[in-house]
């Protein structure tokens, strides 16, 4: 095993970057988008302008999370192999059977460890739906957000939604896909630490660092 | 202080003068010309010309009633400024309305014809009511004949249609889910007409005048929005121009009614107001002479002049519609909860399974 131990560069820069300040956003789009829906706090004056501020954070937050969301796949078409956007569209026949071992895997049905480098297929198809939910939430976003600013821009992100749905169920599928993608977040957590401690290859530091290592039985190595 | 409408009022004056031989005060009729340009957002130079214009032409109107409450014509006959004697019988001709008209059966129906043979691409047709286009259209059948067959010579053969209300709009209360009759707006019913959508459950009778107004002064329809409703009506917001935005924007909530926040008039958005979703200019112009409107009554918006509010903006009262596929009494955040706790229990179990299979291992 030449490769064994060997520190590999998996994650560059600009995935590490908007890893973590999409993580934020989800965090800081939660607690405002929430208040927003169902206000949790009330004003004891009028002087106050507590939905005005959630109200600006969110919209704040939505800029940058739309700025991160576009690096993310710029990225997947100039990064490295492992930032690939490929990855996320594991529906070649290899990658089917991988999917499949990687699901027993982890339904304990197999107790072959799944060793990757980078997305392994089942990481890779949820990060499309993900990013599929993310750029959902953009649209009905602005779609929202286009309803008192009139703009060929926000038309564009988002407003054109309108006329496929109405303004109520934008703002219901809006509100949904928070829940779905706050499990995401738990389910994610959760399988990076599980993969962390089976296949004990850094992953968790890996966010951080950049660095995996490899155990010379990579498949992607 | 001298206003810039001065001297469009002096050069009004003659208009002013045949006015007042019909029993229209100088200053009702420069009040109703002035509130007109504000409705539709002209600057006051134009005030002459809205003179000018509605003291010329008197264009031919029939007023068609299809599945309806009468309610639009009942918010017609509210019109305070200028009242619907003084001034909107004088601006125009209206020829046919079934509630209000003197004649009827034969008579009544001739008058109508009377307009569509003899004023062929010149009268104006408002619409109020639902056309049901289900097996034939037999549900709304007027003199023998149906709705749909009357909608196409009538308004296939005005200047243009103005659909008054929700009903005739898009299909208002009569296509609410299950739509029995198969109603639809007039615009759907009737393709390839000119037309002017004013929503509204009635619709306010304010925006109808400034519409015909603006047809009589620049001879053309107002702007309208993909929806055919006129910007100056349905541009903005209920929730952009209410009275209780500040309180919005504060954080200050009506919880429950009749609570503190609730006397002291504070935002609605807790209890389902549907500000947010309607687009119509209620908040500025209200309703009976500018008494009061639905919100500064202490109710709710429920999006009236919004497409399929019946089922869309529905419930009224809660801020978020049911979730489609679940019982009514679910709500989204229910759902979203109860998904986020399934992971958590799946994320459990899985742990739990990996204990037990590790130490299979051991």
């Amino acid at each position: 095993m030449a490769n064994e131990g060997k520190r590999v560069y998996t994650w560059e820069l600009p995935v590490r970057f908007t890893h973590w300040i999409i993580a934020l956003c989800i965090f800081v789009f939660s607690i405002t988008g929430f208040y927003i829906g169902n206000p949790f706090m009330y004003a004891i004056s009028s002087k106050q302008y507590i939905m005005g501020w959630m109200r600006f954070i969110h919209f704040v937050t939505a800029y940058v999370f739309l700025m991160c969301v576009i690096i993310r796949i710029y990225w997947g078409f100039m990064g490295n192999k492992y930032a690939c956007i490929c990855a996320w569209f594991p529906f070649s026949g290899e990658k089917l059977s991988e999917l499949f071992s990687v699901l027993k895997f982890y339904l304990f049905l197999s107790k072959k460890v799944p060793y990757t480098v980078g997305h392994h297929a089942l990481s890779g198809l949820t990060y499309l739906i993900v990013y599929l939910f993310f750029i959902f939430e953009i649209a009905s976003g602005f779609a929202l957000y286009s309803v008192n600013h009139h703009g060929a821009i926000w038309y564009i992100l988002g407003g054109w939604l309108t006329g496929a749905m109405s303004l109520s169920f934008i703002r219901l599928y809006h509100h949904l896909v928070m829940y779905v993608l706050l499990s995401f977040t738990l389910v994610h957590v959760y399988f990076a630490l599980y993969s962390d401690s089976r296949e004990k290859n850094g992953l968790m530091i890996s966010i951080f660092t950049g660095y995996k290592f490899s155990s010379g039985k990579e498949s992607d190595l | 202080m001298k206003f810039p409408s001065d001297d469009a009022l002096n050069e009004a004056s003659e208009t002013v003068e045949i006015f007042g031989q019909k029993g229209v005060s100088r200053r009702d009729f420069m009040k109703f010309c002035t509130g007109m340009a504000a409705i539709l957002a002209l600057p006051a130079t134009f005030i002459p010309k809205i003179a000018e214009a509605v003291s010329g032409q008197k264009p031919y109107v029939v007023w068609l009633e299809f599945q309806d409450c009468a309610g639009d014509s009942e918010s017609m006959l509210r019109a305070s400024k200028p009242t619907i004697a003084s001034i909107v019988l004088d601006v125009i001709s209206l020829e046919y309305h079934e509630t209000i008209m003197a004649p009827s059966g034969k008579n009544a129906e001739k008058s109508l014809m009377d307009v569509v043979n003899n004023q062929k691409g010149k009268y104006i047709a408002i619409v109020e009511g639902a056309i049901p286009l289900k097996d034939g259209g037999v549900y709304c059948c007027i003199g023998g004949r149906s709705a749909i067959d009357i909608a196409k010579e009538v308004c296939g053969n005005a200047a243009f249609t103005i659909n008054v209300g929700s009903c005739s709009s898009w299909g208002g209360i009569a296509s609410a889910k299950p739509n029995p009759t198969g109603a639809v707006g007039v615009g759907e019913a009737v393709p390839g007409i000119t037309y002017v959508n004013l929503p509204g459950c009635p619709m306010n009778v304010e925006n109808v005048t400034a519409t015909i107004v603006h047809y009589l002064t620049f001879g053309t329809l107002p702007s309208v929005d993909e929806k055919h409703r006129p910007y100056f009506a349905h541009g903005k917001t209920v929730h952009d121009n209410c009275e209780r935005r500040a309180h919005y924007d504060a954080g200050q909530f009506v919880r429950q009614w009749g609570d503190e926040g609730h006397r002291q008039g504070w935002c609605l958005y807790e209890m389902g107001c549907k500000g947010p979703v309607a687009h119509f200019n209620c908040p500025s112009i209200r309703w009976n002479g500018a008494t009061s409107w639905p919100v500064q009554g202490g109710h709710g918006c429920i999006a009236c002049a919004a497409d399929h509010n019946w089922d869309e903006a529905y419930p009224f009262y809660s801020r978020l519609p049911n979730v489609p596929g679940f019982g009514i009494e679910s709500t989204a955040d229910k759902i979203g909860a109860g998904l986020a706790a399934a992971t958590a229990a799946g994320l459990v179990l899985h742990g739990v399974g990996r204990a037990i299979s590790s130490k299979k291992e051991e």
